[in-house]
């Protein structure tokens, strides 16, 4: 057991997977000999040389492309986009091409590959690196989309996506690099598809992810200490697949649901949730479903303006507390 | 050997030569343009008869780009395509009867009706893919590359692609990459002058779109007739070669021209008057062929035979696939995931 720093648990998970398999093999810009522009991958270089360990130019169609090209004749590729924002200057190889082969083939083209990015906001930088954009991709057939809120967690589901047979994006939060956490040692697999209770209650079920999940907690036990209302906390983990059996299921003991979401409000994975519960959970409801969202906005820069808009621990406190008492 | 030079006035230029392509190499190339012609001619039949539907781009009149650089290639060499891609799959010894039956949508087409005419696709073949997005697959066939120069493999990735693709961000982010990383990727570019319903000039910095970009990536610039069967297979063999020995990639551009519109929607009416009948008449890649193969001793009886045997073949495939079922609707939710399904939820 050692705490380590989500930071370090990705350089870990990286290596993990690399001793492991050969075939396994890393672009990006600045990840090798820098060790990535949030130290997220230092000593990966050092470990596995410049053959599997490779710095691209700042191109990031040519790096998913050859993610594509590499994973489709063998390999399994990790390939990184720096900040998730630029998923939208090769958004054309998560919506078009690596999501699409194995269908539009027939079931011939393979893409065993991990899309790395650093996803969220909370550091000040502006409307163009700071958005959570995990909804840009769940909205796409064929691809699997996943955002650990914990060292540990970041391991295990990233040895789960690398070694998962489809195309998976997964979502590092940038604010989330810093945290520490406890961490076994050997070797950690977790599985995608599976939502974890970090937080069990009874009164309402709060479902977050990413860095919603430690305010989530923080809300939760604001309310129980200030209100006495026990709130069961569920860390989304895996938007596709969805566990949605752990959600409805807590959704039926609690009967009141919240999402917490980082992502602006249109087209927030938290709509489709709560179009699921209202769907085949209707009658456990004891009152409206009740999202917790960025405002429809672009992300501002400046640390008042930032910290209004991505919702904060008082915020969901007090969003829970209004309605639970409504 | 084939022999380029380059000229003060640009690119280098291949010098014909007939040496190096024995008979049977040149029956081959002939048989697959031949076919290549038979077959795209016998979709657009199809279409008209509303057999084939959704839309087609077809090789028509560039036949030997796609025959030349096939013949160049080896087993387990690799080949990216476009939407335009019905000649290369065929080139590279796909049936005639998987690729009309997949434009018809039945349960025989290539992909069971779930791609298209502008998906074909045959991993077997070493067709891995046809790509609809611009310049999509220039980065891709570099990840194969990739692949290759990684595990020590011995294949060439080859990337088709038209004249309207060099004017997108992925063609110069390929062309970068492939060269820092001297991957054995050769990129083929077909000119034939028009981007969709535009003259390729008329939006173009530079007057030969392909050849005149190589520099700005360190690469030699390389132009060919693609009209002339052994001038592309000569000048994609010495890319593939030098691709296969380690020397990284190549940017070869062919100068073509496509006798139909750029896809089924198109009547092609902005090509100026007489410009469709000169390249029929006089650089008909058939025509020019045929002439080439009578001139190094085949006999006209050779020729007759391989027209007559494709000929067959075609109006086989044809009556194949009009009998062929329609696509079983059990694939709609197929393979979306590896799991052989689309579920995206518990």
């Amino acid at each position: 057991m050692a705490e380590l720093t989500y930071r370090d648990a990705v350089a870990r998970g990286i290596a993990q997977e690399m001793s492991r398999d050969s075939d396994v093999v890393f672009l990006g810009e600045d990840i090798a000999k820098a060790g990535g522009v949030f130290k997220a991958t230092v000593g990966l270089l050092e470990q596995f040389g410049p053959l599997r360990v490779r710095d691209t130019p700042i191109s990031e169609q040519a790096i998913l492309g050859a993610a594509m090209g590499a994973a489709m004749t063998g390999l399994k590729p990790i390939a990184e986009i720096m900040f998730s924002d630029f998923i939208a200057v090769c958004f054309d190889y998560l919506a078009n091409e690596f999501s699409k082969s194995r269908y539009m083939t027939n079931g011939q083209v393979k893409c065993p590959l991990v899309v790395r990015t650093g996803n969220g906001g909370g550091a000040r930088f502006g409307a163009q690196h700071s958005q959570s954009v995990e909804n840009w991709c769940m909205m796409i057939p064929g691809l699997k989309v996943v955002a650990p809120s914990t060292p540990l967690d970041v391991i295990g589901l990233l040895a789960a996506s690398v070694r998962d047979p489809d195309p998976v994006i997964f979502f590092e939060h940038k604010s989330l690099y810093a945290v520490k956490g406890e961490v076994p040692d050997g070797e950690i697999v977790d599985t995608l598809g599976t939502a974890k209770i970090v937080r069990p209650g009874k009164d309402a079920t709060i479902l977050a992810l990413a860095m919603m999940v430690p305010r989530a907690l923080a809300a939760a036990e604001r309310l129980k200490a200030e209100h006495g209302v026990d709130c069961e906390v569920i860390d989304v983990r895996s938007l596709v697949p969805l566990d949605t059996q752990t959600m409805l299921a807590s959704v039926a003991r609690t009967g009141r649901v919240f999402t917490v979401e980082e992502n602006p409000r249109l087209c927030g994975w938290g709509a489709e949730l709560v179009s699921i519960i209202a769907d085949e959970a209707f009658y456990d409801l004891d009152g409206p479903p009740v999202r917790i969202t960025t405002p429809h906005i672009p992300l501002p820069a400046a640390d008042a303006l930032e910290d209004l808009a991505i919702p904060s621990v008082q915020r969901i406190t007090n969003t829970i507390q209004r309605s639970l008492s409504a | 050997m084939a022999k380029t030079q380059t000229t003060a006035a640009g690119p280098s230029v291949l010098v014909r030569t007939n040496d190096g392509i024995d008979a049977d190499l040149r029956l081959r190339m002939y048989r697959s343009q031949v076919q290549i012609r038979e077959a795209e001619q016998r979709a657009n039949d199809l279409f008209l008869q509303n057999l084939v539907k959704g839309t087609s781009h077809l090789s028509l009149g560039q036949e030997a780009v796609a025959a030349g650089c096939a013949a160049a290639m080896q087993p387990g060499d690799l080949s990216f395509c476009t939407y335009r891609g019905h000649a290369h799959t065929l080139a590279r010894g796909v049936a005639v009867e998987k690729v009309l039956g997949e434009l018809m949508g039945r349960d025989n087409g290539l992909l069971r009706g779930k791609g298209g005419s502008m998906h074909l696709t045959s991993i077997e073949h070493g067709v891995m893919g046809s790509y609809a997005i611009i310049g999509a697959h220039l980065p891709i066939a570099c990840g194969a590359a990739w692949r290759a120069q990684y595990k020590g493999d011995k294949d060439v990735s080859v990337c088709f692609f038209g004249d309207g693709t060099t004017n997108i961000g992925a063609f110069h982010e390929a062309l970068n990459f492939a060269v820092i990383w001297k991957l054995p990727v050769v990129f083929v570019c077909e000119n034939n002058l028009y981007m969709e319903y535009t003259p390729i000039s008329e939006v173009t910095a530079v007057a030969n779109p392909a050849a005149d970009r190589a520099s700005a990536y360190g690469l030699q610039p390389i132009m060919a007739d693609g009209q002339d069967a052994d001038a592309v297979y000569r000048t994609a063999k010495a890319a593939f070669d030098k691709a296969r020995a380690g020397g990284g990639p190549s940017l070869l551009e062919f100068k073509t021209y496509r006798y139909s519109g750029h896809s089924r929607a198109d009547p092609a009416k902005y090509r100026p008057a007489g410009e469709l009948e000169h390249w029929k008449a006089n650089r008909d890649p058939i025509k020019i062929y045929r002439q080439r193969a009578l001139d190094s001793g085949i006999s006209h009886a050779q020729l007759d035979e391989i027209e007559g045997s494709v000929k067959q073949e075609v109006d086989q495939a044809t009556e194949k696939c009009k009998a062929a079922p329609p696509t079983s609707v059990d694939i709609l939710c197929t393979d979306v995931y590896a799991d052989g399904g689309w579920a995206w939820r518990n």
